[in-house]
């Protein structure tokens, strides 16, 4: 028998989140029917914090598995686990006022979101796809009723039956994969498939199972071709709960993309890197396509992220170390302008969502210019403008494209940059110019900033500059992650680097 | 027998199949459905999965087909409309579906050699039993999925509460 010590080690994040969530859920019917739910709101993020430093407590374990090695932490997944708990910090802090009033019932919302992310954390830690499965469906599920969390709009209700009938039907496919990557290498443990391909006699049948959980976790990313639930879900989903879908759940399904791919299928490299770079190349250039024929703002960003997801699939085309990496810088970069700039969104527009169109955006900056700077700031980093994370992102994910000498990827990647220059700029110009007519719906908006929801908003915009200034320290623990997540448990990795020189910006 | 029993059902589940899709009323569809669930759940066991085989019955023919008519029956679905949305999806799905098949029978009849046959039948007089090698598996390597299922029960509950409750204003 194992001793049950490394089994809670190993998953002590897990099991603090699943806790604060019952715990939320237990506390929900106790308080008043009339009374703030802000209680369980600052319950959830205290939990947040705990995972967060319990994550952070196992860098300096070396490489941990439990569980009859179905689960392994190491740097890589500790990498997202911080990751993840982040953007659930900053998405809680925001949500705090979002509700207050208009919802009474935003205990199920913190509680939901709690466990959503024990899900996408079992995702970033599973060695073996059953759990990855498992961990998958949890959050999904979990986003699916957070998209129709306001009742009263049909937009809600659209975008949340969209979302998961869609998602069941990619769920499906990633299933299936799984089936016959068992049928394939007679295991469904990524170890056990890496060593079962060496020897395996059924390579096409190991192929298409790949092919299958591509189409699943593509959906999940939102990756052209498989991205057309994204504008009419991010349009109908409530602010806050986009820029956590379109962040959180992604950077899940890219880390197990990363132990599938590189891992599993390494052996099969020369083959999935073609599918990556059809994929990559048909992501950014349908979402920037996408994004310049709209004048809402939520399908705006919605069609960006589908660009932003293909700027991320690019550096799967790269060499192992590099490319993994790359994926996790830009993962990061990207959560931190996507996650402030729907919680710039959510302040804007408050509950009831009246303002949507760039119109309605025109003159934010005389009305609120706090808000105009932190958006205006998560726009240039979006664009990819210098000193800002996501000029650095781009940058390390075209330049390990280029080293595997996939050069003319980056040379589409870069011609997208550019389109993606026109839309973000016509925004930014947008709130900076005064409007023919007086614009009285952002009148009517005009609530004060709370100080959480404040408190969310630096993290996010100092998380953006800090990537963008210093990235060096950020990149060493990315490297770090990229070195970790080799097959065997065996190949541990020692923690070379003191801790003090790995900041992580993003708490 | 086995070869007859298999070709009956295996027939039956791919007639039912296409039921399902071509019927115009849901009840009829649902109804298909069970059909198509009962002809696996032979197939399983003349494959020599009869715990899966019981489990199909159960969970699929029992619980979640029941599911689906009280469901049918309580949204009073009528006869489904012809919209140019549907015509899509019938112009867009059925060639994606056959493409689906044959990209699948493709792969498997490339790789036959190596994947070998099936013998119909012949695991159920091995004495290998089905239930002690499953519920192996899942206290001891796959302990951790099997009780984490648990949470995506509770989120599924929790879901259920949220989408019930009424939204004041």
């Amino acid at each position: 028998m194992q001793s049950l010590s490394p089994n809670i080690l190993a998953l002590l994040p897990e099991y603090i989140l699943t806790i604060v969530g019952v715990l939320i859920m237990l506390a929900e019917p106790l308080l008043p029917p009339a009374s703030s739910r802000k209680p369980l709101g600052w319950l959830a993020i205290l939990g947040t914090v705990a995972a967060a430093l319990a994550s952070w407590c196992q860098l300096h374990l070396g490489t941990l598995t439990a569980f009859s090695g179905t689960v392994q932490v190491d740097t890589f997944s500790v990498f997202f686990h911080l990751l993840i708990s982040a953007i659930v910090l900053v998405t809680l802090l925001i949500s705090l006022d979002y509700f207050e009033g208009s919802a009474r019932h935003a205990g199920e919302y913190f509680a939901l979101i709690v466990f959503s992310a024990v899900g996408m954390m079992l995702m970033t830690c599973a060695t073996e796809l059953l759990l990855v499965f498992v961990g998958l469906e949890i959050s999904s599920i979990a986003t699916y009723i957070l998209c129709g969390f306001r009742k009263g709009s049909a937009t809600g209700a659209e975008s949340s039956i969209k979302y998961f009938l869609l998602g069941s039907f990619a769920t499906a496919f990633f299933l299936y994969g799984i089936a016959l990557a068992f049928g394939a290498t007679g295991s469904t443990s990524i170890a056990a498939i890496a060593a079962g391909l060496a020897t395996t006699t059924t390579p096409r049948l190991a192929f298409l199972a790949l092919a299958m959980i591509l189409i699943g976790l593509g959906f999940k990313v939102s990756s052209a071709p498989f991205h057309v639930w994204t504008p009419d879900v991010y349009q109908g989903a409530p602010s806050p709960v986009v820029g956590y879908m379109s962040t959180a759940p992604k950077a899940a399904a890219f880390a197990v993309l990363l132990r599938i791919t590189f891992s599993a299928f390494g052996p099969m490299e020369h083959r999935w890197a073609v599918l990556m770079w059809i994929l990559a190349a048909l992501s950014m250039t349908i979402g920037n396509l996408g994004a310049m024929l709209q004048r809402d703002v939520k399908r705006l960003l919605a069609y960006s992220s589908i660009a932003h997801a293909g700027y991320i699939l690019v550096a799967f085309t790269a060499l192992r170390s590099e490319g993994i990496a790359a994926v996790c810088f830009y993962t990061a970069t990207y959560a931190a302008m996507q996650v402030g700039a729907f919680a710039v969104v959510t302040q804007v527009t408050g509950y009831d969502e009246q303002i949507r169109s760039i119109d309605d955006y025109t003159g934010l900056a005389l009305k609120r210019p706090v808000l105009a700077a932190f958006l205006g700031l998560f726009l240039i980093s979006l664009i990819g403008i210098p000193f800002t994370g996501g000029f650095f992102g781009k940058f390390y994910v075209f330049s390990s494209a280029v080293h595997s000498n996939h050069v003319w990827l980056a040379v589409v990647g870069l011609f997208n940059s550019g389109i993606a220059c026109f839309y973000y700029l016509r925004l930014l110009a947008a709130l900076y110019t005064r409007p023919a007519t007086e614009n009285t719906r952002l009148d009517r908006s005009s609530r004060s900033l709370g100080v959480p929801a404040g408190i969310g908003l630096t993290l996010a915009a100092a998380a953006t500059l800090v990537l963008g200034i210093f990235p060096g320290h950020f990149l060493n623990l990315a490297q770090r992650a990229g070195a970790a997540p080799a097959p065997t448990s065996a190949a541990s990795t020692p923690a070379t680097v003191p801790p003090a020189a790995v900041t992580l910006p993003m708490q | 027998m086995q070869l007859a029993l298999f070709i009956i059902f295996g027939a039956l589940a791919v007639a039912g199949a296409l039921n399902l899709l071509l019927q115009r009323h849901p009840i009829n569809s649902a109804l298909s459905l069970v059909v198509v669930m009962m002809s696996l759940a032979v197939l399983y066991w003349s494959l020599g999965a009869e715990f899966l085989a019981a489990a199909q019955v159960i969970v699929y023919s029992g619980a979640i087909m029941v599911l689906f008519v009280f469901v049918i029956m309580l949204l009073n679905a009528g006869k489904e409309e012809k919209t140019t949305g549907s015509r899509a999806a019938y112009i867009a799905g059925f060639p994606g579906a056959a493409a689906i098949f044959c990209l699948l029978t493709f792969v498997f009849l490339s790789e036959q050699k190596a994947l070998g046959v099936a013998n119909l039948g012949g695991h159920l007089n091995s004495g290998l039993n089905n239930i002690e090698e499953l519920s192996r598996v899942l206290f001891t390597k796959l302990l951790l999925p099997f009780e984490v299922t648990s949470v995506l029960i509770l989120v599924a509950i929790l879901g259920a509460v949220v989408l019930a409750r009424k939204e004041d204003q």
